[in-house]
C-alpha cells in the first residue's frame, strides 16, 4: 500500500532521514521505533511531503506521491495525527472533528461521526468544550478521531502514547487496534513506547540517526536481545 | 485555584513598601521621561516669531498620576483594597467638588486647586479614580483580583446577549437620523463611526479569522478609493456600477499581496505588509499623470439614489430627490443617504462574515489561525486560503474605500497613511479578535468617543494611547474575546447532559 524507498530528508544543511526503505501492506498495523532524534517524525511528515524528499521516492497504492503537495496527498486516503497532536485549540471538539472531515463529502459527516464518537464515547460528551481544555487523553483521542473523518485508508500515527498514563496508553492502542480491524485501517505507528507498540504490530522497524536498522515481526523484535536491551529495559 | 485558596485565609502577606515605591518610582520615571521632552516644552506661534513655553506643571501631574496608578495596581495585586477605595473616591470627590465650585468662574482661587486648567482633563482624572475605585470594589466584592474568570464570562455573557444586542443595536442604528437629537454633527460623527465598524469588520476576516497581521489594510482603502474615483471621473461612470468594479480592483491588490507573504507568519508578516501599506500610498503620490499625485482627485460624483441626486436643482434639469419625492430640500437629506449606504454596506460586510464562518473555507481560515501544520495534515490548502482571506478582507476594504470616496467628494494620498490602518487594527484587536460584537464597541470607542471630545485636542491621543494601554494590561485578548462555536448539534443536546 505505501512503499517508501531510498528516502533522504533534509532540515537545511542536516540530513535526517538517509536512505530509509519501509513497506507498509493493505491492512496491517506496522511500527516504527526508535531512540529520540532518530527521524521517526521526519518520515512520517515527509510521507506527507513535508520535509520533501530530496531523493527517493514514496509510492501509495501503486501511485507516485513523492513529489505531491501536501493537501492534495491527504485526499488521496492518507490521514496524519501529527505529533504533537496538533488539535485546534479555540475550536470545539465538534468543529475539530469537523475540520478534519473537510477533504470528504459532507453527505458522511452523520455517519462519520457516529463511528468516531463510537470509538471515543468520552469526545461526544465533549463535543461542545474547547479542544484546549481537554485532558491529555481526550486530546489524542481527538486528534486520531479528527484523522478518521477523512475516511482514510491509511493512518499515520505520531507517539499516541506520548504522555498519557499507562492505562490511558492501553485503552488508546486498544482503540487502535479496532480501528485496524473493525474499519479496515492500514496503520503506521511511530512510537517510543516499544513495548507496547510491538505488542500491537503485525510488523515492526527500528530506525537509528536515519536509518532502518532493523525489521520483522513483532515477535520477533520483542524477543531480539539487542532491542529489549535498548528499547525496553531501563526506560519502559 | 491557588489564588482562590489563598482569598480564603483572612491573614495577608505584610506588604514590601520599598519594593512597592521602586516599582511605582520606576514607572513614574519612565513617564517622566517620556512626557519631559514631549509635554514639557511647547512651540507657540507668538508676534515675531516662535517661542517656547514650559508646562512642567503637566509633567510633574503626568509623573505623579503615573506613580499613584502603579502603587494602585500593586495594592489590588495584594488583595488590599479598601485603601484604593478610599483613596480613590476621596480624588474624585476633592476633584469634583472644586470642579463644581469654581464652575463659571475659572479665575478664582478656588480653580487654582485643580490639578489640570481644562475641565474636561479635570473630570477624566475624577472618573478615572472613581474607575479604580469602583473596580476595587467589585474585586474585593468578588475576592478575586486580575483578569481571570471574570472577563471571560462578561465576553461569553455579551455575546449572549449578542443576540438581543445585536438587533437592538441594528434597530437604534437604523432609527437614528430620525431621533430628535441627531443633527449634522451627530451624523457625521455616526457616518465615520459606521465606515470604521466596516472596515473593523473587513479586516477582522483577515487578522481575526484566518490569524493573519495585516498592518497595511489601508491600501486596499485607498485602491478603493481610487478605483472609484478614477473610473466615475473618466468613463463617466455612477456610483453602483463603479462600486463592484473597486470591490474586485481592491481584492486583486489582495491577491497581489497575499503572493510574497505567502510563507510569512506573525512579525514578518506585519512588517511586510506595512511595507506594502506604503508602497501603495507612495505609488499614488508619485504616479501623477494617473493619480494626479499630492493634488489629489477632486469633483468625484456625489452618490445618487437609482438616478436621483440630492442636490436642490439637477444641473442637467432631470428631478432631484425632494421633487422626486415632493419633498422640501433639506441639506440633510444627503447626509441621511450617505449614513444609511455605509450602514448597507456594514451589514452586508457582518452577514457574509457571519454566514461565511459556517462554511468550509471560513472554518479554514479560522483553523489556519490556529495551526498551520495541522491544517494541511487535514487536507487543507494554505496557499488559497491565505488568499481567499486576503482578497475578500481587501474586498470590503475597496467598498469603503468607495465610500470615502463618495462622502469626501476628494481623495488625496494624505487619506491614506499608516495610521488609519493603526486604527482599523486596533479596532479588531481591541474589539477582540474575530469578535463581530466586539468591533462596534471598540469602533464607538477609539472612533466615536475622541470626536465629540475634540476639546481635548491634544490629549486626545494621549488618551486614546491610555485606553490602548490599560485594555491590553487587562484583557489582552480584547475587548470581547469570545468565540462562538459555528456548529452545534441541536439533537443531541436536548439530551440531558450527565457530566461535563
Ligand atoms: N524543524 C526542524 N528543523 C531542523 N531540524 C529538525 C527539525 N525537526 C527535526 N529536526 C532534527 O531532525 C532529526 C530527527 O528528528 P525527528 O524526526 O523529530 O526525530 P524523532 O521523531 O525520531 O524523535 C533530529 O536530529 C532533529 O533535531
Ligand atoms: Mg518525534
Amino acid at each position: 500500500m505505501l512503499e517508501v524507498s531510498g528516502l533522504h530528508a533534509f532540515y537545511g544543511h542536516i540530513e535526517a532521514l538517509r536512505g530509509v526503505d519501509v513497506t507498509v501492506n493493505e491492512g496491517e498495523i506496522v511500527t516504527l521505533i526508535g531512540a529520540n532524534g532518530a527521524g521517526k517524525s521526519t518520515l512520517l511528515m515527509s510521507i506527507c511531503g513535508n520535509p520533501r524528499a530530496a531523493a527517493g521516492r514514496i509510492l501509495f497504492e501503486g501511485g507516485e506521491i513523492t513529489q505531491l503537495p501536501t493537501h492534495q496527498i491527504v485526499r488521496l486516503g492518507i490521514a496524519q495525527s501529527p505529533e504533537g497532536r496538533r488539535i485546534f485549540p479555540f475550536m470545539s471538539v465538534l468543529e475539530n472533528l469537523q475540520m478534519g472531515a473537510a477533504v470528504t463529502d459532507p453527505g458522511h459527516f452523520d455517519d462519520d461521526l457516529r463511528r468516531v464518537f463510537e470509538l471515543y464515547p468520552v469526545l461526544e460528551k465533549r463535543r461542545h468544550q474547547r479542544g484546549g481544555t481537554l485532558s491529555g487523553g481526550e486530546q489524542q483521542m481527538l486528534a486520531i478521531g479528527r484523522a478518521l473523518m477523512s475516511r482514510p485508508r491509511l493512518l499515520l500515527l505520531d507517539e499516541p502514547s506520548l504522555g498519557l498514563a499507562p492505562l490511558l496508553v492501553k485503552q488508546i492502542f486498544a482503540v487502535i487496534r479496532e480501528i485496524n480491524e473493525q474499519q479496515n485501517v492500514t496503520v503506521f505507528l511511530v512510537e517510543q513506547n516499544a513495548f507496547h507498540a510491538l505488542q500491537l504490530a503485525h510488523r515492526g522497524y527500528v530506525m537509528a540517526n536515519g536509518k532502518i536498522v532493523m525489521s520483522g515481526s513483532g515477535e520477533t523484535l520483542l524477543a531480539d536481545k539487542e532491542i529489549r536491551a535498548a528499547y525496553l529495559e531501563g526506560g519502559h | 485555584m491557588t489564588e482562590r485558596s489563598a482569598t480564603t485565609s483572612p491573614v495577608l502577606p505584610p506588604l514590601d513598601a520599598v519594593g512597592i515605591v521602586r516599582e511605582a518610582g520606576l514607572t513614574a520615571f519612565v513617564v517622566f521621561a517620556l512626557t519631559f521632552s514631549l509635554v514639557g516644552f511647547k512651540v507657540e506661534d507668538v508676534p515675531g516669531g516662535l517661542d517656547i513655553v514650559t508646562r512642567f506643571d503637566q509633567v510633574l501631574a503626568a509623573t505623579v498620576l503615573a506613580f499613584t496608578g502603579r502603587v494602585v495596581l500593586i495594592l489590588l495585586h495584594k488583595r488590599r483594597h479598601l485603601p484604593v477605595i478610599l483613596v480613590g473616591l476621596a480624588i474624585a470627590a476633592v476633584i469634583l467638588g472644586l470642579v463644581v465650585a469654581a464652575r463659571g468662574a475659572p479665575e478664582s482661587a478656588t480653580a487654582a486647586w485643580l490639578p489640570f486648567e481644562s475641565v474636561v482633563v479635570n473630570v477624566l482624572v475624577a472618573v478615572a479614580a472613581l474607575v479604580l475605585a469602583g473596580r476595587a470594589a467589585w474585586s474585593a466584592w468578588r475576592r478575586d483580583v486580575g483578569v481571570s474568570d471574570e472577563a471571560v464570562e462578561l465576553a461569553a455573557r455579551v455575546h449572549k446577549a449578542a443576540i438581543f444586542l445585536g438587533p437592538l443595536m441594528l434597530g437604534f442604528a437604523v432609527v437614528l437620523p430620525f431621533l430628535p437629537f441627531a443633527d449634522r454633527r451627530l451624523l457625521d460623527i455616526a457616518i465615520l463611526v459606521v465606515t470604521y465598524v466596516m472596515l473593523g469588520w473587513g479586516l477582522n476576516i483577515v487578522v481575526g479569522l484566518a490569524g493573519l497581521l495585516d498592518l497595511g489594510y489601508v491600501a486596499f482603502y485607498a485602491v478603493g478609493a481610487y478605483s472609484y474615483a478614477l473610473l466615475a471621473i473618466n468613463f463617466d461612470l455612477g456610483f453602483w456600477v463603479c462600486l463592484p468594479f473597486a470591490g474586485i480592483m481592491a481584492a486583486f491588490a489582495g491577491i497581489l499581496l497575499g503572493f510574497p507573504v505567502l510563507r510569512l507568519r506573525g512579525d514578518y508578516l506585519a512588517i511586510v505588509t506595512l511595507g506594502f501599506g506604503e508602497m501603495i500610498r507612495v505609488i499614488l503620490l508619485n504616479w501623477y499623470e494617473f493619480t494626479k499625485g499630492p493634488d489629489g482627485i477632486s469633483g468625484i460624483p456625489r452618490p445618487t439614489l437609482f438616478g436621483l441626486p440630492f442636490t436642490r436643482t439637477d444641473p442637467d434639469g432631470g428631478e432631484t430627490f425632494h421633487s422626486f419625492f415632493g419633498l422640501t430640500y433639506s441639506p440633510l437629506d444627503r447626509i441621511i443617504f450617505l449614513y444609511y449606504l455605509i450602514l448597507i454596506l456594514a451589514l452586508v460586510t457582518n452577514f457574509f462574515t457571519m454566514r461565511i464562518r459556517r462554511l468550509p473555507i471560513g472554518r479554514a481560515w479560522e483553523a489556519l489561525r490556529e495551526d498551520e501544520v495541522a491544517c494541511r495534515s487535514i487536507g487543507i490548502n494554505p496557499r488559497n486560503t491565505k488568499l481567499t482571506a486576503f482578497s475578500i478582507g481587501a474586498m470590503f476594504g475597496g467598498f469603503g474605500g468607495s465610500f470615502f470616496a463618495t462622502r469626501q467628494g476628494f481623495i488625496s494620498p494624505e487619506s491614506f497613511t499608516f495610521i488609519e490602518s493603526a486604527i482599523i487594527l486596533a479596532i479588531v484587536v481591541l474589539g477582540g479578535m474575530g469578535s463581530q460584537i466586539g468591533v462596534v464597541f471598540a469602533a464607538i470607542l477609539l472612533i466615536g468617543l475622541p470626536e465629540f471630545f475634540r476639546e481635548l485636542q491634544q490629549y486626545r491621543m494621549l488618551a486614546f494611547g491610555a485606553a490602548m494601554v490599560a485594555i491590553m494590561v487587562w484583557r489582552p485578548r480584547g475587548l470581547l474575546a469570545f468565540r462562538d462555536p459555528t456548529i452545534r448539534l441541536s439533537d443531541h443536546d436536548t439530551a440531558p447532559e450527565k457530566q461535563t
